[in-house]
């Protein structure tokens, strides 16, 4: 089901300012007039402020903020079901702002879906009707729908419910819904606003999981919500932050965990259990090529409390990095492992 | 200091003039277009005749289990089926069914007429916060006027018997009609109309799929009301020739026949309580789904 040749997202110099006369502070808000100036002098809230984001097809792009950053208004975007103020959006190449009414639709119920915060159910379908609710506004026919629709009830662990209404589901199971609802679709991007943020912690990474297996199947494009750090490093294979409408920092969890750009996301992550998220490569000592391998190895993208255990369980003072095909990358020791793990900033 | 005794109004012979005036352009107008508005409701007299005769000739029997069988199908409940069943049996005993019969016909075309013409329209408004404000006013005046006072025009343009009647019974309760539709649409949760649009619903689609359904609570309450208001005017549409129940009571006013105006008022109450009780019912119904929540 991957799109291969699908061209990811592409966000180009975007503005959204609301208030009745957007398109008239743009212009001054490009030449740097402030959120505050706006809001105070002139009653207009600048929602976004030049965002670029390149987002490679099959990714999971994760865009991280606090309340009120503008992540929905972000993420709306992409599908416009808001307007930007100035900007491009370009979704397989094609820029979803310049879109007429009948293009915008199409293009919602082939090339996207979405899951949303507070689920956003159908109230009066039961499950099996909610679930197939993209396809019937795509017009297939209903025997075709409803098999796809049990597949993915299926898959997201809600056999046997499809006849139940959303009321009678648990916070958790009505998402789960929302997340088979969308993954119907099979559209080649898949946006999910604070999808879990409304769960509680257990199902969460309960459905975190999910996610990340199916993703491993389907290989979407997904933009993921959350004000939720440890949410973000565990699903982003991108991660972009957003303070007051503008990306303050984008990269890989890595990057934003090793070389925070500023003291707020520096402070974001210092509440995260490092050893989990940084990779043993982040921290080696790099070799050179051909090295021969001796003693215990531990493979690259692994994390360095996979690193220490390996330490601790096998009693050796240094494990070599190697690649899937086992060539030897570098070296940790665990004096480099600790002093990553509990960060020397 | 006259002025401040007396409110300083229009001279005498001014105001006798413009009445006389108003008056005399639209007798004219009646005269010109009145066989060809007449001619515009020959399809609602139709209906009507054929409601009436279906309830009237059918024999009493059939017409009973026919009631009762629609009012277990929306109630499902037992109460409300043997309320109804004692209320009509009742209704027969003291020898009002005929009269009983033709006021249930002519409630059932007002209120097909009320939706037809209502469910369009709240739809409408609710779209467009400029009809609303067009349409909201205009409804006020439908429901406060004095009947009596919309019975004129309506008798001299189309005369006495059904279809007057029936007119001027759809515009007094088609108002709750409307304003509830309206409100049922608004109301509708802007979370699920979110997720509609970006799955890219059309319009109609939104309306189909999401707008009516939610909103048909409200508009149950809406065609219950408009039931009621109906029911109310029985007695008025009666004195420009409506036939039912509500004439009996017209003539007991006239004759002071007090028990005939009990009877017969009662038998309007016993109907509007099965109309009520039933509807109520199957709106409760319609949203079961919405009850049981989980804990
Ligand atoms: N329609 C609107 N009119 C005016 N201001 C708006 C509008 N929508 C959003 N905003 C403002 O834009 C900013 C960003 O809002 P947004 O909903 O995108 O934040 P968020 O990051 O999603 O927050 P949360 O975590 O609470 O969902 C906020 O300051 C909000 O008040
Ligand atoms: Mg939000």
């Amino acid at each position: 089901m991957a799109d291969n040749n699908f061209d990811g997202i592409k966000i180009r110099n975007l503005y959204k300012i609301f208030g009745p006369e957007a398109q008239v502070h743009v212009e001054a808000v490009k030449k740097g007039r402030t959120k505050t100036e706006l809001n105070e002098r002139f009653g207009h809230v600048l929602g976004l402020k030049d965002i670029n984001l390149d987002m490679p097809s099959g990714n999971i792009q994760v865009i991280m903020g606090l309340s009120g950053s503008g992540k929905s208004t972000l993420i709306r975007h992409i599908n416009r079901l808001i307007d930007p103020t100035a900007g491009e959006v370009l979704v397989n190449g094609v820029d979803v702002v310049k879109m007429n009414e009948s293009e915008l639709r199409e293009f919602r119920r082939h090339q996207t879906a979405m899951v949303f915060q507070k689920f956003a159910l159908l109230p009066h379908r039961c499950v099996l009707d909610n679930t197939l609710f993209g396809l019937d506004v795509q017009g297939v026919s209903r025997s075709h729908s409803i098999d796809v629709a049990m597949r993915w009830i299926e898959r997201v662990g809600l056999k046997g419910f499809e006849e139940k209404y959303p009321n009678q589901l648990s916070g958790g199971m009505q998402q789960r819904v929302g997340l088979a609802r969308a993954l119907a679709n099979d559209a080649p991007v898949l946006l999910m606003d604070e999808a879990y943020s409304a769960l509680d912690p257990l199902i969460r990474t309960d459905m975190q999981t999910v996610l990340l297996d199916i993703q491993k199947e389907i290989k979407k494009t997904i933009v993921f919500i959350t004000h939720d750090l440890d949410e973000a490093l565990r699903l982003g294979d991108k991660i972009a932050i957003l303070r007051d409408g503008e990306v303050i920092q984008q990269g890989t969890s890595q990057d934003i965990v090793l070389r925070p750009a500023d003291d707020y996301i520096a402070n974001f992550v210092r509440e995260v259990n490092r050893g989990r998220v940084i990779h043993v490569d982040a921290v080696m000592q790099p070799v050179s090529a051909g090295q021969p391998v001796n003693g215990a190895t531990v493979l690259a993208g692994s994390s360095i409390e996979d690193a220490i255990k390996i330490i601790a369980r096998e009693d050796h003072k240094d494990l070599v990095v190697i690649d899937p095909a086992g060539v030897p990358l570098g070296t940790v020791d665990l004096k480099r492992l600790a002093s990553a793990a509990v960060s020397l900033h | 200091m006259d002025w401040f005794n007396e409110f300083p109004h229009m001279n005498d012979e001014s105001l006798r003039q413009l009445k006389l005036s108003i008056d005399n352009a639209f007798r004219t107008f009646t005269r010109n277009y009145g066989d060809f508005i007449e001619g515009l409701f020959t399809p609602l007299a139709k209906f009507l005749i054929w409601a009436e005769r279906l309830m009237t000739q059918t024999q009493w029997p059939i017409i009973l289990i026919a009631i009762v069988a629609i009012a277990w199908f929306a109630s499902r409940s037992l109460k409300v089926v043997v309320g109804t069943m004692v209320t009509l049996l009742l209704i027969g005993y003291f020898d009002m069914w005929m009269d009983a019969m033709r006021t249930i016909s002519m409630i059932f075309v007002c209120t097909v007429i009320s939706i037809v013409v209502g469910l369009p329209i709240g739809i409408a408004m609710s779209r467009s916060d400029r009809l609303q404000k067009i349409v909201s006013p205009v409804l006020d005046v439908m429901q406060t006027m004095p009947s009596f006072v919309y019975l004129i025009p309506v008798v001299m343009l189309l005369g006495i018997g059904r279809v007057p009647g029936l007119i001027a019974v759809v515009i007094y309760a088609l108002p709750p009609m409307i304003r509830l539709t309206d409100l049922g649409i608004r109301l509708v949760d802007r979370d699920v109309l979110e997720a509609a649009d970006a799955f890219g619903s059309s319009r109609w689609q939104k309306l189909k799929n999401i707008q009516l359904p939610l909103a048909l609570p409200t508009i149950m309450a809406g065609i219950n009301q408009t039931i009621m208001m109906a029911l109310a005017m029985v007695v008025i549409a009666s004195m420009i020739g409506v036939q039912g129940l509500g004439q009996p009571v017209l003539k007991a006013i006239a004759n002071q026949y007090f028990t005939l105006g009990i009877f017969n008022g009662l038998a309007i109450v016993g109907i509007a309580i099965i109309f009520d009780r039933v509807s109520q019912a199957y709106g409760e119904r319609l949203q079961k789904h919405r009850e049981i929540v989980h804990g």
